[in-house]
């Protein structure tokens, strides 16, 4: 779990692929399952990387960007789920292409138990509200699982969660 | 039930201006921007002010999505001008937003808020600006730029200047008096709204 917690192998190639595929706008609340990715925006001019006061901006954030032209990535905790859901009825609604990468707490070892309720409801909420869900359980998965989010949204104007499971990120000790 | 703290308003003097006056005042050529309109009146008034045009998206339900609509739209079309105009409900609703677009401070971006302090969809219940919240200075101290207050008609021109000319971004209050917007028929599809915005913006 150590190994896996601070691997980049991954995350790093994540972040390539998501870049390969023309995603420009990176929309995010600070999360240490996020943090390559994160990093890796800031670094880059030739994309914007957006931090929110809520997750509940980013689904609008990447609304705007897609009726001008852009393609973005929501980067959230599941606890941000929660406070995403009345936001993904503009998603559901408009037929907007979304892209959410979840880094999951509350299933896979969580130490936390405030973690339970949200981390669990996840992906019940986000199914709710017609958001469809691919999970990633090892870091074998990450690419395969991301490519084919990449493509249902992108190519086929779906929206779509990508819920990086706490098994792959390393659950954090308490 | 506790009576609400009216917060000490003696700097503002009461709202006299109509809406449907005072937004094509404020905003006389709205073809020329691309606009997010948020729920209800200021979406209403966008559609009713460019006969529903392509280049207004206006929303009728997501309460709280314009002004992060817009920052998303600014930063993807950074030679186009844009526009956010919405009510001062749609904004409490999300004023982190506004945090948020001053840290990435497009200067392609104009916000402006309708500020009639009501909710004026749901049965005229006080807002939290009617009760002396000050959107404009919750603006001012999120970071944004400039910010202006329009009170009167004679302030106008100068919030029109702000929009116009001034290159950066910037926060318009226009303080009006309860009462209806501009209105006319416009589509709540909302996946038609948003192909016929990018099928007129975007290269096919």
């Amino acid at each position: 779990m150590a190994d896996e917690h601070y691997d980049t192998a991954w995350p790093d190639a994540l972040y390539a692929l998501l870049r390969e595929h023309g995603v420009t706008q990176f929309a995010y609340v600070p999360d240490a399952g996020h943090r390559v990715l994160i990093n890796r925006s800031l670094a880059d001019p030739d994309v914007k990387s957006v931090p929110l006061t809520t997750e509940e901006e980013g689904v609008a954030l990447l609304a705007g960007a897609d009726l001008g032209g852009q393609r973005g990535v929501l980067l959230m905790q599941s606890s941000g789920v929660g406070n995403c859901i009345n936001m993904l009825s503009l998603t559901a609604g408009a037929r907007f292409p979304f892209l959410t990468i979840v880094s999951m707490r509350g299933e896979f070892g969580e130490g936390n138990p405030w973690q339970f309720p949200m981390g669990q409801a996840a992906q019940k909420v986000l199914e709710a509200m017609e958001v469809i869900c691919l999970k990633a359980e090892t870091p074998a998965d990450v690419i395969p699982v991301a490519t084919a989010a990449l493509t249902m949204a992108f190519q086929s104007g779906q929206a779509v969660a990508v819920l990086l499971s706490q098994r792959l990120i390393g659950a954090k000790k308490f | 039930m506790a009576k609400l703290n009216r917060i000490s308003t003696h700097n503002l003097p009461e709202a006299v201006l109509d809406r449907r006056e005072a937004v094509p005042a404020l905003i006389p050529r709205p073809r020329d921007w691309l606009v997010v309109a948020g729920l209800a009146g200021s979406a209403q008034e966008l559609c009713a002010m460019t006969d529903d045009g392509p280049n207004v998206f206006g929303l009728g339900g997501a309460m709280g999505a314009a002004p992060m609509m817009a920052l998303g739209l600014a930063l993807a079309q950074p030679e186009r001008r844009v526009l956010c105009i919405t009510g001062d409900g749609e904004l409490l609703m999300n004023l982190g937003a506004l945090a948020t677009i001053a840290l990435l401070n497009p200067p392609n971006l104009r916000l402006v808020c309708v500020d009639n302090g009501k909710y004026g969809e749901t049965g005229n219940q006080d807002s939290h600006t009617g009760l002396g919240v000050r959107l404009d200075q919750i603006a001012a101290g999120a970071g944004i730029p400039a910010t202006f207050a329009i009170n009167t008609a004679d302030e106008i021109a100068e919030g029109r200047r702000l929009l116009e000319t001034e290159s950066g971004l910037c926060f318009v209050l226009l303080r009006v008096k309860e009462g209806p917007a501009l209105k006319r028929p416009r589509s709540l599809r909302p996946h038609v709204v948003r192909d016929r915005f990018r099928a007129a913006l975007l290269p096919a």
